[in-house]
Formats: C-alpha cells, structure tokens, sequence
C-alpha cells in the first residue's frame, strides 16, 4: 500500500464514525478499528522491504518554492512506530468501545482518536520537517480534543490547555530549530539533512537550532521542567491516557530525537544536554510517582521517569546504547499501555482510582490481577520478563558512562532512580490487589467482560513472549531499528537475552529490586515525611504564568482596542498619510514623459459638478437625504467620466450599482435618524479636516504625478489585447479578462459577494428574532407617509419596463464577450428590472410572485462558474481554462460558442442572487401585517388617520 | 484632463477620510462611499487616461488599446465594493435598531459592560 494511503486512511476514516454513530455504537468502533485495521495491514505489507533495510518512498513536490514536499519514507524507525501507533490504536478502540459509557459521545472520540491516529502517523513517516512539523502541530491539536472529551469535568478542559499550552509552545521553538536545520543544510527534505552530519555539527548555528528542537522533544516527550502537563492530561478518559501518553504521542519526542539522532547526537551539548535531562527527568518521575495515591497519576510520572530513561539513553550518543533505547520503547509501550487499560478496568470496576481505597481485589478480580500484576513486575524489571532486559541494558550503559569526571553520577543516580521505579511497581500491585479484601469499595468489583481484558492481556502475553525469547521475537527488528537510527552503519556487538552473567548491571538489578521492596515496606513513614516536604507545585506555577500573561494581552488589547473606532480610522489614516510622505520625501520622481490630454469644455462641466456636489456633501452631510442625493450626482459623474475615458464597461457597472446602492442608501435610510447631530468639538473637526486634506492632496497629486508618466516597467496588459482574442476567443479584452485570464479572481469575488449577501440575511434574521421587530413594528415613519404608497403611474410603467428590462439584460450578456458588458452588468442590469416591481408594486405583492429563493439562485451561480472551472480538468487543462468554437446552425449566421459564456452565467446568477438577497433582506424591516392587498395600486386609507393623528399631537403639544 | 481626474480624486479622497472620521454610522458609511469613488477612479487611471481608445478590439484597423488590466480590477471592485457597502449598512442598521444608538465608538459604559459580562 503506498505511504500517501497509509497517512491518508486514519484521516479519511475519522469521517466515518462521526457519521455512523446514528447507527450505534458498535458501527462507529467498526468503522475506527477497521480503518486503523487496513492502515495496519498496508504497512505489514510492507515488512520484508524493511527487514531487509530497504527504505520504501512516495514523493510528490507540493510546493517545491517553499522546499515543502509531501515526502513520506519508511525505514526501521518508522515501521517500529507506525506498528506500535497502528497496533495499539487497534487494541485503544476495542478497549474504548467498552470502556466508555452510554452518555459519552463515543463517535466523537472515535473521530478524535483517528484524526491523533494519522497526525501520529504522518509524522513518523514523514521524510520532510516541513510536512513532519504540520503533522507535529496537528497531533497537538488532536490530543488536546481527546484530553478535554469530557468536556463537563473542569480539569478535563484545564489539562487539555496545559497540553495544548506546553506541547504548542514546545513545538513553535522547534519549527524555528528545524527552519534553521533546513537552512544549514539548502534542503527540508529529511533523507538529505541525515547525510550531512558534518555541515551541520560544524555550523555556528548547530546549538541554537539542537536547543530548539530539543525545546519540542522534551515538552512533547515530559521531560524536567516540562513533566507536569502530563500528569494533568490523566483527566482524559483512560483509552486516551493509554494510547497518546504511554504508547504515541509522549513517544513523538523519543521519535524525533532518533530520527535526527545521526546528525544532533555525538557531540558533547548532546550529551549534557539530553543524557542530563534524562537522567533528571528519570529520577524525579520516579520518586513523584512512589508517592501518588491515584492510579492513573502514579502511572504518569513513572511514564515520565520512563521517558527520561529513553532520553538519557539517546543522549549517551553511543551505538550501544541507542539500540537499548529502541528496546525500551517497545517494552515500556507494551506493558505501560497494559497498566493503563488496567488502571481503567480497576477504575471502571470499583468506582475509584485512590490506591488508599483499594486493595485486596486479587481475589473479586483474579483476570486483572494476572494481567496487572505480570505488566507491573515487567516495569519493575523483574526477569524473565521484557522490562527487565532492557532495565539491565540500561543499567550496564550507564556504568561505561562518565560525566564531568565523575564515573559514579550516572550509574548512582540511575540506581537510585531503578529503586524508586520498583517501588512504585511493586505499591501499585501490593496496595491494589494485595492484602485483605474490603467491604468499602465504591462499586461491587468483578472482573470485566471480555472486551475490556482482551487488550491488555494481549499486551501482556507480549511481554512475556519478549521476556523468554527477545532474541527471536523483536531481535530483528530491533536490529533494523536501531540500524536506521544510527544511520545505516554497521550495529556494535549486543546479544538481547535473559542472562549476561555477573554483571554490574546483574548487581544493580538486584539492589534496585531489593531496596524497591524495601521502600515499599518503608512507605508509610516515607509519605509523612513527602507530605511534609515543601515542594513547588507545577499546576499553580503553570496558572499563575498563564493568568499574569492573559493579563498583559488583555491589558494591551483594551489599551489598543478599546472600541472607539473613529480612533482606529484616524491611527491607521495618520499612518498611511506619513508612510506616503516618506515615501515622497526619500523617494525621487522621474520627469514628465506623457503629454497631458486635452480637457474641453464637457469634461470641465463635470468636474465642476463632482466637486460642488462633493463640496455639498460636506456642507449638509447633517442632511442626510439631501447628501444621499448629492452622492447620487456624484456616482453619475464618475460613471460619466468612465464612459467618456474609453472604459464603457466600467460606465455600465458604475451606474447599475449606483442605482442598487441608491435604492439601499434609502432604504436603510427609512430607520436610521434623518439628522446627524453635531457631537464633535471644532477643534476635532479642524483635526479631522486637516488630516483629510493632506491625505487628498497627497491622493491626488500621487495620481497626477503617475498619469503624467510612462509605465516603469512593461505591462502586462499587452499580453492580455494579444491573446484576448486568439486565446479566450473574445474581442471584449475586459471581459475576457474578467471570465478567463483572471477568472479565479473572478470565481472568488462571486463568491465574496454571495457571503456578503448571506451576512445581509442572517443579520436581518437575528436583528428580527429580537425585540426590534416590536420596535419596528410600532415605529412612526420620519415624514408623514404618502397616502399612494403603489402609484398607478409607476406600476404600470414598471410593468411595461420588465420585458424590456430583462431584454436588455438579456443583450448585454449575450454581447458582453465581444462588446461592452457581461454577467456582472447583466445581473446588476435584471435586478433592477426586478428591484422596480418591488419598490412600484410592494415587497408583499413581489414575494408572492418570486419562484426562486435568492439562496438558491447565488448558489447555482458559484456551483455553474465552479463547473465550468472543473470542466477544464477533463480536457487536461487548469482549472478555469476556457474553449471556445463557432457553429453554423442554418438558418443562423455562424456564431461562436464559448465555454467562458458558462462561467459568465455564474457570475451573472451570483451577482443577481447578491442583490437581490441584500435588498430583499432590508425591505423585510418594513415589512408589516396586513401590507398585502389585493391591487396594488389603491390609495393608503391610513393616510388621514395619520394625518389627523399628528395634527392633534401639534395641538396638545 | 489629467489634471482634472487628479484634483476629482483628491477632493473625493478627502471628503471620504472627512466623514470617515465623524462618530455616527451614516456619515461614515457616507465615507466610504466617496472613498470607494476615489479609490476606483485612482486605480482605472493608473492605466493612464486615454479618450476614444476602444477596450474592444477591432480586426479592421490598427488603433491603440486603452488599457484593460485596471478596467477589469476597478470593475469587480465596484462590485464587491456594494457588497461591501450592503454588510455595513446592514450592520449600522442592525447596531441602530437594537440599541437605538448610531455611534460608531464604543462608550465608557459599554466597555463596562463588556467587561463585566467577561468576568
């Protein structure tokens, strides 16, 4: 199966279970286990490429610019994780159906887990950090879904932000390391950066680049001072604890530091840095972990201390070592991904998690027992069983280790810390199964149907088989694995078994196990003296950074952002205005080259007529109607100034949309005040007026400055009058631009103006589920209401104008690609044909006639325009390409046919449905019971009443 | 001419930043629609002006073009700018008719408001 299905499948199967849920439960865990199912066979397919150190590749140039390629590889490294996310996955969704109750929506979770399933996925197969970086962001995001499932628990919704919080900010250091990386080496793709170790090693920025990544590595992965999300993130249902913080995505780091193991590790910053970190890491998790009474939160710090082990192990930089390390994820992922499914059938079972309620259920549940008891003892290292053998590797690295001089640090503290980790293993078996049974547990504990046990004790028997015959069951592939980490060179000499010998490290493991049972008898006085101890609390810390922080943001933002926004307007227009004047007074302008055209007398009267008119608009803006009718000439102006400079077009659209945006003006005009009160001080107003003249003058003579001189550099306009006609098959050089050689830009705006048409209707439906619609239904019109509100006039003469109307409209689309006009024209053109009958005849009288909604008529549009787009897709053509041809229908004259004609229809339909939509939303303020009548063009019998009503309110006021 | 266009869009720039800057929403929606005038007119004549110069091509005769890039921009842009211009008015109205209230800044009391409503 190619590696594009393998990552591609998890994503599209998180679709089902959302989907299928309505069908049941059992359909929505059928659905998750049997994609994660068939991603798992596609990568066993590919297991004797593997073992056989072939690296099998997919790759396909994404955005070769960027040195983004969506590469994918499999090697060792990835089988071993992908196997284990896969594997385990499988197992984590038959636990889960089970496991959850009949309250959680379990579709949800399953969509949740798949979508973790493929970011996990994606990032181990990845062969480019670019495309390993989106798919590390991506199983923050997923985890912190699945933390927060149970969205009603407060420290559900709390530990999935610490994870959010810490794993993010963890995983921004390391896009920059890995930019940097990236840019060390000229290449993102990761098979490239592994051959150049030395490049990198010798780079002065190898340090800042390994600090960054390891920043992402070690928050993601809980290592010290990172460790306390982890335990935070326990709040998740247990088949999430299990599965991202045992078995994946507390991995991801361990992943990345072998990944990049060949070209990081080996130097000495390595070694302190990671081999330090995990030995603290190590030790710190392991002591925490003794002294914590709920289950699940034991398990989290001694995963801590686990991956601080792993840590150190690929901090030593030694081959040896990193195949001790490859070892121990396997292990550690097997029996640590039991004591957590144990954990929650314990929890499931009894009602509680606290190890100081619990106790004696060795003999209520004997299934559990086994399978905790046996997956304990392996993270105790007790032999034959798998944790043990690798516990001992560990053990017998750290004694060749020598830190600072000293050849007695690592190995004590690793001691130290191997006693506390048996501890701990042994309280967790002791104090839940062992001693007398009680009669005070929360719930009547039993042992679980089939479901719940089947996967742990599956891992179990893994542990066991690995345990007694390592060298035959995982021996191969550790080899592989650790082949492909240490980059292909030859393995040193290791034998994966039960009995080395007289070793130091047999030494240790003895000691460690003895002085475990030790602590463990000594844990009573040991808890006083722990609880007595002062020590930081990470959770209080962690909030009072957040809280100072959210203060600073919030403070900043009302500073800024205060919601005066005549404040932002003149900010930002002070702003251009001094940009523009630093641009003019360090810039320098070239001379004149273009002779100023001509201006008779016409052009002078319209100007003249724009500028008193603008003029007038400032002098009565208080005046509302008045300057809307000043706006009017305005509009006129400018579409007569369009016409008149060669752009017919543009004329066109202008005055259409003047007419629409007139009609709306007036519309919103009706319930807006008809006064703008003077609430500006004078001082404010010569500000204001000040400011407006320099950014006019300096508008004005930018323009000027420009039309008076040639292109500075070649235009592509050229381009577009030559292939006009030989390319898109239209002599209407704007048009065709607009329909084909820009028609994505195109695309896009009809679809802008549809969103902005459905903003128009759901803010008329919210603002009308309000108290306005009484308001509105009980206001007073501003003028006293004419009492012909359908005139007979203008009925009629709308009547007789719709068919012309529309024939026009007809005309200027059919014309627009070789002659002025077009679908946008032709739409604004048919909408007033439409918006004259409403205004003549009534909004009511109008609706009762329409036959199509205008939802409907924008969304053909888009749907037509982005058919035709695809179209070209068939042909083997980008999308939006346009064809045309000429018929010959006698008795016709041969005309031409051109695919850009289609497109032209979307536009036209989204542009009508636009409008129309924006319009009709707006009358529906004014709309009233009782509106409808039968003719439309009787006379208001309202209008005395009001009449006489208002003459009364003058006499008694 | 040019010196015609360039004053009309100077003018029109500044009335529009003018009303742009008054606190109640119809004077600035007012604005706007002035700058979009200026706006529109500056960016057609970035192609430069030119008179009886047809858009449209002609195989009879060899004649020089307008250019037709800016009249293709400005030509959606006076399209959205109504789309534009319908979602604020449709908010000035909306702002107005619920709160009986056409200023466009936010007062001391709202922000109060807002803050209490946040804690």
């Amino acid at each position: 199966m190619s590696l594009f299905l393998i990552a591609a499948l998890p994503f599209l199967g998180a679709v089902f279970p959302a989907l299928l849920i309505r069908a049941g439960r059992n359909a929505a865990a059928s659905a998750a286990g049997l994609t994660t199912f068939l991603a798992l066979m596609g990568l066993l397919i590919h297991i004797p490429d593997v073992m056989s150190g072939t690296v099998v590749t997919a790759r396909f140039d994404w955005i070769p610019g960027l040195g983004l390629n969506a590469n994918f590889m499999l090697d060792g490294l990835g089988f071993m994780f992908a196997l284990l996310i896969l594997g385990i996955g499988l197992l984590i969704i038959l636990y889960a159906r089970f496991y959850l109750s009949r309250e959680d929506p379990m579709g949800q979770f399953y969509t949740y887990l798949l979508l973790f399933q493929g970011a996990m996925v994606g990032i181990v197969l990845s062969d480019n950090i670019l495309l390993l970086l989106i798919f590390w962001e991506l199983t923050s995001l997923s985890s912190f879904l699945l933390i927060g499932y149970w969205k009603h628990l407060p420290e559900g919704r709390q530990g999935a932000r610490m994870a959010l919080a810490v794993t993010g900010s963890g995983g921004l250091a390391m896009i920059a390391g890995m930019l940097i990386l990236g840019n060390i080496v000229g290449s993102y793709d990761l098979s490239v950066i592994l051959q150049n170790r030395e490049l990198i090693q010798a780079s002065p920025y190898y340090l800042p680049a390994l600090i960054l990544i390891l920043l992402g590595c070690f928050t993601k992965s809980a290592q010290f001072p990172f460790h306390f999300w982890l335990p935070h993130a326990m709040a998740a249902p247990t088949p999430v604890s299990a599965y991202l913080h045992s078995a994946t995505m507390v991995k991801a780091g361990l992943f990345l530091m072998a990944r990049m193991w060949p070209v990081l590790a080996g130097t000495e910053a390595w070694f302190y840095i990671v081999a330090t970190t995990g030995l603290v890491t190590m030790l710190i998790g392991a002591v925490i972990a003794l002294f914590k009474d709920d289950l699940k939160a034991l398990l989290a710090f001694s995963t801590v201390s686990h991956l601080g082990l792993v840590t150190m192990l690929l901090g030593f930089g030694t081959k040896i070592a990193v195949v001790a390390a490859i070892f121990h994820i396997i292990n550690h992922a097997t029996f640590k991904a039991a004591l957590f499914m144990t954990a929650g059938i314990v929890d499931h079972e009894t009602g509680t998690r606290d190890i100081k309620r619990l106790g004696g259920l060795r003999h209520l549940m004997p299934l559990t027992f086994t399978i905790g008891t046996i997956a304990a003892l392996s993270m105790a290292g007790i032999p034959p069983l798998n944790g043990f053998l690798s516990k001992e590797m560990m053990l017998e690295e750290t004694v060749h280790t020598v830190w600072r001089n000293s050849h007695y640090l690592v190995p004590g503290l690793a001691l130290l810390a191997a006693i506390f980790s048996a501890a701990y293993s042994f309280r967790f078996i002791s104090h839940v199964f062992l001693g007398p049974a009680r009669d005070d547990y929360p719930a009547h504990p039993h042992d679980p149907p089939a479901g719940l046990w089947l996967a742990p004790a599956f891992l179990v028997v893994l542990v066991v088989l690995i345990g007694l015959n390592s060298a035959t069951i995982v021996g191969p592939l550790v080899a592989v694995v650790s082949s492909a980490v240490i980059g292909g060179e030859k393995l040193p000499y290791y034998s994966l078994k039960l009995w080395h010998g007289f070793t130091p490290a047999l030494y240790m493991s003895i000691v460690a196990t003895l002085g475990g049972l030790f602590l463990l008898a000594l844990h009573r006085r040991g808890e006083t003296v722990w609880n007595a101890l002062p020590r930081p609390e990470a959770k209080t810390i962690f909030d009072a950074v957040i809280g100072a922080l959210t203060a600073v943001s919030r403070w900043i933002t009302d500073e800024l952002h205060n919601g005066v926004i005549s404040r932002y307007a003149i900010i930002l227009i002070a702003f251009t205005v001094g940009l523009g004047y630093y641009a003019y007074s360090t810039g320098t302008i070239g001379v004149e080259t273009r002779v100023p055209l001509p201006a008779p007398i016409i052009p002078i009267i319209g100007w003249l007529c724009l500028i008193v008119a603008t003029m007038g608009i400032m002098w009565f803006h208080r005046n509302r109607l008045l300057s809307l009718v000043l706006i009017g000439v305005v509009g006129l102006i400018v579409s007569m100034a369009f016409n008149y400079l060669s752009a017919p077009d543009l004329a066109l659209t202008q005055i259409s949309v003047e007419v629409v945006t007139m009609i709306l003006l007036l519309l919103s005009l009706n319930f807006l005040p008809t006064e703008t009160p003077w609430d500006s001080s004078a001082a404010r107003r010569w500000r204001d007026a000040a400011i407006s003249v320099v950014a006019g003058i300096g508008a004005g003579g930018l323009i000027y400055a420009l039309m008076l001189r040639d292109f500075a550099f070649p235009t592509i306009s050229q381009f577009h009058l030559a292939n006009s006609y030989k390319g898109g098959g239209g002599t209407n050089v704007v048009n065709v631009i607009l329909v084909d050689f820009r028609g994505f830009d195109t695309f896009g705006e009809i679809i802008v103006l549809g969103i902005a048409a459905l903003i128009i209707y759901a803010l008329t439906d919210a603002v009308l589920g309000t108290s306005v619609r009484a308001y509105l239904l009980n206001r007073k019109p501003h003028w006293p209401q004419s009492g012909d509100s359908h005139p007979l006039m203008m009925v009629v003469a709308t009547r007789v104008l719709m068919p012309i109307a529309l024939m026009v409209g007809a005309y200027i689309f059919f014309r627009g690609h070789n002659q002025p006009g077009g679908g946008f024209i032709a739409g604004l053109v048919v909408a007033i044909a439409f918006l004259m009958q409403y205004m003549a005849s009534g909004y009511t009288w109008a609706i009762e006639r329409q036959r199509f909604y205008y939802h409907g008529t924008i969304g053909w549009g888009v749907l037509i325009a982005a058919a035709t787009g695809l179209g070209a897709w068939f042909n083997e053509r980008p999308f939006l390409t346009s064809d045309f041809g000429y018929l010959h229908w006698r008795p016709l004259e041969e005309f031409e046919w051109a695919t850009a004609m289609l497109f032209d229809t979307g536009v036209f339909l989204a542009v009508l449905g636009a409008v129309m939509l924006a319009l009709d939303s707006l009358s529906r303020l004014a709309w009233r019971p009782g509106m409808a009548q039968e003719f439309p063009m009787d006379i208001n019998p309202l209008r005395d009443a009001l009449i006489e009503e208002e003459q009364e309110k003058k006499e008694q006021g | 001419m040019e010196a015609l266009v360039a004053s009309a869009v100077g003018v029109l720039t500044a009335a529009g930043i003018f009303l742009i800057l008054r606190r109640r929403t119809f004077p600035v929606i007012l604005g706007l629609s002035l700058l979009t005038y200026a706006v529109n007119v500056f960016l057609f004549a970035t192609g430069r002006l030119a008179v009886n110069a047809p858009a449209v091509l002609n195989k009879y005769e060899d004649v020089p073009y307008t250019d037709p890039l800016p009249q293709a921009l400005v030509l959606t842009a006076i399209v959205i700018s109504f789309g534009m211009t319908a979602v604020i008015v449709m908010i000035a109205l909306g702002a107005y008719l619920s709160a009986k209230d056409d200023h466009i800044d936010m007062s001391a009391r709202d922000s109060v408001d807002d803050a209490g409503e946040d804690a």
